[in-house]
C-alpha cells in the first residue's frame, strides 16, 4: 500500500463542456442525456455539427487578454480558476513555485495558423501583415502558459501531446510529478479548441470519419449501426491534484483517488485502433491498481462513433472484462461530441459524481445497437442506478496508436 | 488627415486592442504606456493597424515616436497628410 504521500487524489474540477460550464450542471445534463451539439458554419468548409462551449469568458481575465491569447488559453484559464475555486484552494496555500500545470492537447496552433493565413490572404499574401502574436499563440505550451500567467504560478508548466489520449496523459503526468516530489499540487487536464479549424473537420471528412445527421444532436452515435463518424467539440477540463495527506490535512472534499493508469502504443498504424494494445493498456492499469476486472463498476468508453474504432474498443473490453458481470459501460461522446485533448478528462469528470449518486449516465443515440459492439451491461439511452459505485475506468485513445487508461476509486477514508 | 483625425485614429486603434481602455484622464503629452495597460506587443499592434489601414511601414527605429498621443500625431501628420 502506498503511503498517503504517494496516494494522489482529485480535489477540484473546473470544466467547460458543450452543454455545461460546471460539474453540477454537466452531470445533470449527462444523466438526462441532454446534448447541445449544434450546426456551425466553418470558413471554407461549410456547415458541420460541433460542440461549442458557452461560459463566462471574462470571469477570470479581461477581454483584452482573451483577444491577445488563444481560445485554448481562454478555456484553460476559466477551467483552472474554476478548479481552484471548486477545491476551495487559495493560490497561496501551496508555494507557487511548487505547483505544476500539465495540459493535454491533441493539437495546438492549427486554429491560429489558419486564421493568420486567412488574414494575409486579405493582403495578397504579403507576410508583412502576419501577426507578431503568431509565435506566442502557437507554441505548444501556450494554453498551460496562459494559465500560469493568470494564476501567478511559477512552477513548471507544459503541454503534453498525445492525440485524443492527451487529457488522460496529463492527468497521469500530474500524478507522477506529485509522487516524484517535483511539485506539491498539480493542475492537470486537457483542452481543445479544434472547432476553430476547418482543416480538422476537412481531414476527418476526407477520411470518411466525420459524423453527420439531420439533427446535429444525433450526429454522434457510438455503438449504433447507423454511426458515421466523429463530432468535433471544443472543451476544457482541469483537475486539482493533491497528495492524500495534504488533502486530509486541509479538510478537502475528495472526488476520488487515482489508483491505476497506463499509457501504451499500438506501434502499428497512423489512424486505425488496435484492440490487443487497448486490452493490454486496460489490464496494466488494473494491475497497477491491484484490482480485478470485476472490481470495476463503470467503464467510460472512448468510442467516438466510427465504425472500426467502436468495434475495436468493444473487442478489447470483451477480452479484459468478459468475466465481469457487474461492470457497466457508458459513453459520454454521444452527448458532448469528441472534445479531443479534453475528451478523456471531461468524460471522466462527468462520471465522478457517480461515487455520490450511484448513477451511470447513458450512451445516447443508440436505436439499433451494432451486434459487434454489444456488451453486457451497456447503459443505453437512459441512466441506470447501481447499488454502489466505487471504481471508474476511463479509456482514451488517439491517433498514431496511443492508448491511455485511468482508474479512479472512491475515497472512503 | 487633420491632427484631430490622427488622434482619433490612434484612440480607435487602442480601443480595438483594449475595449476597456479609459481615455478620460489621458494626458496627450505623457507616455501612453504609463497611462494605459499597454505593453510592447500592443505597440506592435498599433504599428500593424497603421500598416493595414494606411499602408504605413513604420521603421523600428521610429517606434519611440509613438510613445505619447502628441508624439504620435507629430510623427504621423506628414505621413498621413494625403490620407
Amino acid at each position: 500500500m502506498d503511503s498517503n504521500q504517494q496516494r494522489i487524489v482529485i480535489t477540484g474540477v473546473g470544466l467547460a463542456a458543450p452543454n455545461a460550464d460546471n460539474l453540477k450542471e454537466f452531470r445533470k445534463k449527462l444523466l438526462a442525456g441532454v446534448s447541445e451539439i449544434k450546426e456551425i458554419d466553418l470558413r471554407y468548409f461549410g456547415p458541420a455539427p460541433a460542440g461549442i462551449c458557452t461560459f463566462n469568458e471574462t470571469r477570470y481575465r479581461k477581454k483584452k487578454e482573451n483577444k491577445r491569447g488563444t481560445r485554448a488559453g481562454c478555456l484553460g484559464v476559466y477551467c483552472a480558476h474554476e478548479a481552484m475555486a471548486d477545491a476551495a484552494l487559495d493560490i497561496d496555500y501551496y508555494d507557487r513555485s511548487r505547483i505544476g500545470v500539465y495540459v493535454g492537447l491533441t493539437e495546438h496552433g492549427t486554429v491560429e495558423t489558419e486564421n493568420e493565413i486567412f488574414n494575409i490572404s486579405q493582403y495578397n499574401y504579403d507576410v508583412n501583415y502576419w501577426t507578431h502574436h503568431h509565435n506566442p499563440r502557437t507554441v505548444l505550451n501556450n494554453p498551460p502558459g496562459e494559465i500560469t500567467m493568470s494564476l501567478g504560478i511559477t512552477g513548471p508548466h507544459y503541454a503534453i501531446g498525445a492525440a485524443c489520449a492527451a487529457g488522460n496523459a496529463s492527468l497521469i503526468q500530474g500524478v507522477q510529478m506529485l509522487r516524484l516530489g517535483e511539485v506539491d499540487m498539480a493542475l492537470a487536464g486537457g483542452i481543445s479548441e479544434s472547432t476553430g479549424s476547418f482543416g480538422i473537420f476537412a481531414s476527418f471528412k476526407a477520411q470518411g470519419a466525420l459524423g453527420e445527421a439531420e439533427d446535429p444532436r444525433k450526429a454522434c452515435r457510438p455503438f449504433d449501426m447507423g454511426r458515421n463518424g466523429i463530432v468535433v467539440s471544443e472543451g476544457g477540463c482541469i483537475y486539482v491534484l493533491e497528495r492524500l495527506e495534504k488533502a486530509i490535512e486541509r479538510g478537502a472534499r475528495i472526488y476520488g483517488e487515482i489508483v491505476g493508469y497506463c499509457i501504451n502504443s499500438d506501434a502499428r498504424d497512423f489512424v486505425l485502433p488496435y484492440d490487443k494494445r487497448q486490452a493490454e493498456c486496460m489490464q496494466q492499469a488494473l494491475n497497477r491498481a491491484g484490482l480485478q476486472p470485476a472490481d470495476i463498476d463503470i467503464i467510460n468508453t472512448h468510442a467516438t462513433g466510427t465504425r472500426q474504432g467502436d468495434i475495436e474498443e468493444c473487442k478489447a473490453i470483451r477480452q479484459v472484462f468478459g468475466e465481469a458481470p457487474s461492470t457497466y459501460i457508458n459513453n459520454t461522446k454521444s452527448i458532448i461530441g469528441h472534445a479531443m485533448g479534453a475528451a478523456g478528462v471531461l468524460e471522466l469528470a462527468g462520471n465522478l459524481p457517480a461515487f455520490e449518486d450511484n448513477m451511470v449516465h447513458p450512451t445516447i443515440n443508440v436505436s439499433n445497437l451494432d451486434p459487434e459492439c454489444a456488451l453486457p451491461n451497456m447503459v443505453l439511452n437512459k441512466p441506470t442506478r447501481l447499488k454502489s459505485v466505487s471504481t471508474i475506468l476511463n479509456n482514451s485513445f488517439g491517433m498514431v496508436g496511443i492508448n491511455s487508461v485511468i482508474i479512479v476509486k472512491k475515497y472512503e477514508g | 488627415m487633420t491632427r484631430d483625425d490622427i488622434k482619433d485614429l490612434i484612440l480607435e486603434i487602442i480601443k480595438d486592442i483594449d475595449e476597456d481602455a479609459d481615455f478620460d484622464t489621458l494626458q496627450s503629452d505623457q507616455p501612453l504606456r504609463d497611462q494605459l495597460d499597454l505593453d510592447s506587443m500592443d505597440f506592435l499592434d498599433i504599428v500593424m493597424e497603421l500598416r493595414k489601414r494606411h499602408k504605413l511601414q513604420i521603421p523600428e527605429e521610429d517606434y519611440p515616436q509613438l510613445a505619447s498621443l502628441d508624439s504620435c500625431v507629430n510623427y504621423l501628420e506628414p505621413l498621413l497628410k494625403n490620407a
